[in-house]
C-alpha cells in the first residue's frame, strides 16, 4: 500500500534560471574524467597511467579501502592525464574521447544473475559506487547485506531537473535497475515519489507519496520517515540515474555513461536540459551559454550541495545539474540595513517575503560574517528529521563520539543538513562539521 | 560600483591596522567599523554556494526596532510624569512633553552605548575576533529597565559589569548563560537598593515642588501594601510609573508583533510565560487570602515589567531553553516565579527580572532532559 507523507518543515529556495522542459542538442565532450574527491573518504589506487589506451568500463582507479570497488572509464579513448594536487592527492583521472565509445564486454554475467554474479558485474563495471550506504553516505561495503534499499524518485533541490521529464524514456531501464539491485537486499525496495509521477508504474518497489518542500526529495529524509536507520543497521540508497545505468548494462550488455543534465541558473542565457556523458568536461556544456564570462559561479549539483567548478573542470560523478550562479564577490553598503525586497531569506527580515511568488537571484556571497550559535529553532524548522541538529552539531565539535550516536549521526548526510547552513544566521559551515563527524565515527568505528 | 568609494577608503587605510601597521591595536575597531558600513564581499568556499541574506546584525537591527516604540513612549512617559507631579501638565505642549524625556533619557542610551561597545571593542582586539552585535540590543535594554533617575555612573557600572561578568567571562555573544541586560539591573537592584527601589526613583523631579497627594510609586509598589489605587486602562497604555521601557504594555505589543511576524522573537516563549502568569494568577484568586491574591489576574500581565520581560528579555535566544519542548517549559515557569514573587513574597515588589534569570539558569537543565528525551526515543526504536 503507498500512503503520502506529508513533509512540513523544509524551505523551497526560489531561484531564477529554472530549465525549459526541452532536450538541447547532444553534446559529446572531448574530455571527460573521474574524480576520486566526488567520493567521500574515497583513497584511491591507480590502475593506469598517462597514455593507456581505455575501453568504456576499463578501470581506471579502485578504492584502497575495497580493493573490489573499481571506477571505470565513462568513454573510450586515451588516459590523458593524472592530475594530482596537495601532497599528490589524485585530483581526477582525464580520459581523452574519442567519439567512439567501445565497451568492455560485460554480457558473460548478465543472463541469469544471482546476487554473487551481480554483485561482480556491478563492482567490475564501474556500477558500484551508484550504491550509498546510510550510515555516512559513503559507497555501499561488498560485505554487507542491506536492510532495505531506497530510492528517491524526485529531486527537490532548488533548480533541480524534473525526474519526470529526464527520465520518461528510461522507464524500463530503471525497472530493469530495480530487479537488478532488489537482488542485493533481503529486505525491501522503497521508491519515494511526488504525487502522480510517471514512475508510479514501476514495479517490485514499495512507493510511498512526498509532498512538501525541499528536502522532501532527499533519499535521507524519505527513509528517516519511512523506516529510519538503527545503530547496527545498514541501508542502501540509490538514485535514478544509477539504476539507468545499471539497467542498460543488464538488458544489453553493454556499459552506456550517457546522462541528461539541466543546465540551470540566473547566469544562463537559456537553462534547458542536454544529452552529455558521465564526467564531461564543462567547457563544452556552458560555452556560449552563459550571460558574463568571468564574474560567475559554475557548481556541477544544485546550490545547495554542488561542487564549485572551474570551467575546465568536469562534471560530477552523481550530478544530473548544472548550475551557473553569480560569484557576487562586491560590497554592499549598509546591506544589513536595507529593506531587502531582492533578498531572499527564510527569515522574514526582509521586505521580499512580502512576495512569495518571486524568484531571486542568490549569488555566492556570505552575506556576513560567521559568529558563534545565538538564534535558535532555526535549523529545526528546515529538517524535517526527529532530530536535534544544534546539539548534534556541538557534539561534532566537542568530538563527543557517543553524543554523535546518541543524537542520530547514522541518519544524516550533508545534503539532508544543506538547508540548515543556508538559513544560518551566524553562517557556520555545517555540511563541513558533518562530514567531520562523519570521517570521525568512521574511524572510531573502524 | 556602488559604495566603491568607501571601500576604497578602508582598502587604503587598511594597512596601517594590520599586523605590524602601527595603529594594529585597533584594528578591532577598524573592521567593526567596516563591516558596519557594508557587508563584505567575501564568498562561500565550501558548503552551501548560496547564503539566506540575514546575518546577526539585520537579526539585532530588528530588535531594536521592535524596542522603538517602547523607548519613543518612554520618552513621553518621562515628561508625563514629570509634569503631572509637578502640577504643570496642563500648560504644556506634547512636543515639550517628549522633548523633557527626550533629554533624560538619550543620556543614559549615549552611556549605555560609549561603555559597552568600548568594552565590546577592547575584548574583540585582545581575542582577536570580529566583534559581536549581541551588544547593540543589550545596550539599548539596559537604560530601558531602569529607573529614570538612575545616576548615569551606576549605568556605567552595570554595563561595565554586566559586560565583562555575565558575556565575556563566558566567552562573549552566544555563550553567556544570563541574559546581560538583566545582569545590569539585578546588579543596581543589589548593590545600590536604595536607589533602584521605593517610590522616589521612578518619576523625574529635578528641583520642581510635587504637587500635594503625589506619591510616586508604581502600581505593584502599591499593591504590595494594599493599595490598588490605578487606572488598568491607564496601565495598560503607559501612563504610570515604572523602569523607562516597561510601562506601556500596548508600545510593548507593537513590538512583539514585530518580533513576531519577522520570526526574530519566539512566540512560543511569549505565549508559554503569559500561560504561566494567567495560570498563577487564577490559581491566586482561587486561593485568595488578602487582597493582593485576590488583584485580577490579567492585571499582572500589564502591570509592572511583566509584557517587557516577557517579550524582550525571556526570548533572548542565547540564555533561553533551545529547544522546542524547552521553550514551552522555560516560559511557562518563568510566568509561574514571576506572579508566586510578586504576590507570595513580601520583600520585591517586582519578580519579572529575578523569574527570568533564575529561568536562565535552569534553561540548560531544561534542554538537557529534552535531548535526553530525543536521545530515549532514539533508543527505544533501535531496540524494537
Amino acid at each position: 500500500m503507498s500512503k503520502t507523507i506529508r513533509i512540513r518543515k523544509g524551505l523551497d529556495i526560489k531561484l531564477k534560471g529554472k530549465a525549459a522542459l526541452a532536450i538541447g542538442a547532444t553534446i559529446t565532450p572531448s574530455v571527460c574524467a573521474i574524480r576520486p574527491a566526488d567520493f567521500p573518504g574515497l583513497t584511491p589506487k591507480l590502475l593506469v597511467k598517462a597514455d593507456d589506451l581505455v575501453k568504456v568500463g576499463t578501470p581506471l582507479f579502485y578504492d584502497k579501502a575495497q580493493p573490489d570497488v573499481k571506477f571505470t572509464s565513462p568513454v573510450s579513448g586515451k588516459v590523458l592525464a593524472i592530475n594530482r594536487g596537495e601532497r599528490r592527492r589524485i585530483l581526477e583521472v582525464e580520459i581523452g574521447n574519442d567519439g567512439k565509445f567501445e565497451t568492455k564486454d560485460f554480457s558473460a554475467g548478465i543472463q541469469s544473475p544471482d546476487r554473487t554474479t551481480i554483485q561482480q558485474v556491478l563492482l567490475e563495471s564501474g556500477l558500484w559506487p551508484f550504491l550509498v550506504q546510510r550510515p555516512f553516505g559513503v559507497i555501499a561495503k561488498v560485505t554487507d547485506s542491506p536492510r532495505d534499499i531506497f530510492i528517491s524518485g524526485f529531486d527537490s533541490a532548488p533548480l533541480a531537473p524534473d525526474s519526470d521529464f529526464l527520465f520518461a524514456n528510461e522507464l524500463a531501464h530503471i525497472q530493469a535497475g530495480i530487479n537488478v539491485v532488489s537482488k542485493l537486499t533481503d529486505g525491501k525496495v522503497y521508491l519515494g515519489l511526488r504525487e502522480g509521477s510517471k514512475l508510479s508504474s514501476l514495479k517490485g518497489v514499495e512507493i510511498n507519496y512526498f509532498s512538501g518542500p525541499h528536502p522532501a526529495g532527499n533519499v535521507g529524509i524519505q527513509l528517516h520517515k519511512v523506516k529510519p536507520v538503527n545503530k547496527g543497521e545498514v541501508v542502501w540508497t540509490i538514485d535514478l540515474q544509477g539504476l539507468i545505468f545499471i539497467g542498460r548494462l543488464f538488458s544489453t550488455g553493454k556499459l552506456n555513461f550517457e546522462k541528461t543534465i539541466a543546465l540551470t541558473g540566473s547566469e544562463v542565457k537559456q537553462p534547458g536540459y542536454y544529452k552529455t556523458v558521465l564526467g564531461a568536461g564543462l567547457a563544452p556544456l556552458i560555452d556560449g551559454k552563459t550571460l558574463q564570462a568571468n564574474t560567475e559561479r559554475i557548481i556541477s549539483g544544485n546550490v545547495l550541495t554542488g561542487t564549485k567548478m572551474d570551467a575546465d573542470e568536469y562534471l560530477g560523478f552523481y550530478h544530473n545539474q548544472l548550475t551557473i550562479i553569480p560569484e557576487g564577490n562586491q560590497i554592499e553598503p549598509f546591506g544589513w540595513a536595507m529593506p531587502g525586497l531582492n533578498k531572499f531569506s527564510a527569515s522574514k527580515t526582509f521586505l521580499s517575503s512580502l512576495l512569495p511568488r518571486k524568484e531571486y537571484v542568490l549569488d555566492a556571497n556570505f552575506h556576513g560574517g560567521e559568529r558563534a550559535f545565538v538564534v535558535s529553532e532555526q535549523y529545526e524548522k528546515v529538517l524535517p528529521m526527529d532530530i536535534l541538529p544544534v546539539y548534534l552539531l556541538k557534539a561534532i565539535l566537542a568530538n563527543d563520539i557517543d553524543k554523535m550516536e546518541q543524537l542520530g549521526i547514522y541518519e544524516v548526510v550533508e545534503e539532508d543538513m544543506a538547508l540548515c547552513e543556508f538559513v544560518c544566521t551566524s553562517k557556520i559551515e555545517v555540511q563541513e562539521i558533518l562530514r567531520d563527524g562523519i570521517s570521525s565515527m568512521i574511524k572510531e568505528l573502524a | 560600483m556602488k559604495g566603491q568609494g568607501i571601500k576604497n577608503f578602508f582598502d587604503k587605510h587598511r594597512p596601517k591596522f594590520e599586523k605590524g601597521g602601527k595603529l594594529h591595536p585597533f584594528h578591532s575597531v577598524f573592521e567593526g567599523f567596516e563591516t558596519f558600513l557594508y557587508v563584505s564581499a567575501a564568498t562561500t568556499k565550501k558548503g552551501s554556494h548560496v547564503r539566506d541574506s540575514i546575518d546577526l546584525k539585520r537579526t539585532m537591527i530588528i530588535v531594536v526596532l521592535a524596542l522603538v516604540p517602547t523607548l519613543l513612549f518612554g520618552m513621553y512617559n518621562i515628561g508625563f510624569q514629570h509634569f503631572h507631579a509637578i502640577g504643570t501638565f496642563a500648560e504644556k505642549t506634547f512636543f515639550e512633553v517628549f522633548l523633557y524625556g527626550a533629554l533624560r533619557v538619550l543620556p543614559a542610551l549615549v552611556v549605555s552605548y560609549v561603555v559597552g561597545l568600548g568594552i565590546e571593542f577592547a575584548f574583540a582586539q585582545i581575542k582577536g575576533h570580529e566583534i559581536n552585535e549581541g551588544y547593540l540590543v543589550s545596550g539599548i535594554l539596559i537604560p530601558l529597565v531602569l529607573p529614570i533617575n538612575t545616576p548615569l555612573w551606576m549605568t556605567a557600572l552595570a554595563v561595565v559589569f554586566s559586560v565583562i561578568i555575565a558575556k565575556e567571562a563566558f566567552g562573549g555573544t552566544g555563550m553567556n548563560i544570563w541574559n546581560p541586560a538583566l545582569v545590569a539591573r539585578a546588579f543596581l537592584f543589589f548593590a545600590y537598593p536604595a536607589q533602584m527601589s521605593g517610590d522616589s526613583v521612578w518619576v523625574r523631579i529635578g528641583n520642581e515642588q510635587v504637587v500635594d497627594g503625589f506619591s510616586g510609586a508604581t502600581p505593584l509598589g502599591m499593591a504590595l501594601n494594599g493599595v490598588f489605587d490605578y487606572n488598568i486602562w491607564e496601565a495598560f497604555w503607559g501612563f504610570i510609573p515604572g523602569s523607562i521601557g516597561e510601562t506601556s504594555t500596548f508600545a510593548i505589543l507593537i513590538g512583539a508583533a514585530i518580533l513576531i511576524i519577522t520570526g526574530i522573537g519566539s512566540w512560543k516563549i511569549m505565549l508559554a510565560t503569559t500561560l504561566g502568569a494567567v495560570v498563577t494568577g487564577l490559581l491566586m484568586n482561587a486561593f485568595a487570602v488578602n487582597d493582593y491574591m485576590a488583584m485580577p489576574f490579567w492585571h499582572h500581565l500589564i502591570l509592572g515589567g511583566f509584557a517587557f520581560g516577557a517579550v524582550f528579555m525571556a526570548t533572548d535566544p542565547v540564555s533561553a531553553a533551545q529547544t522546542n519542548r524547552g521553550k514551552w517549559i522555560y516560559g511557562f515557569l518563568i510566568g509561574v516565579v514571576a506572579i508566586v514573587i510578586r504576590v507570595l513574597n513580601p520583600a520585591y515588589p517586582e519578580g519579572m527580572m529575578l523569574a527570568i534569570l533564575l529561568m536562565n539558569t535552569f534553561a540548560p537543565l531544561i534542554d538537557y532532559y529534552v535531548v535526553e528525551g530525543n536521545i530515549r526515543k532514539r533508543l527505544k526504536r533501535a531496540a524494537v
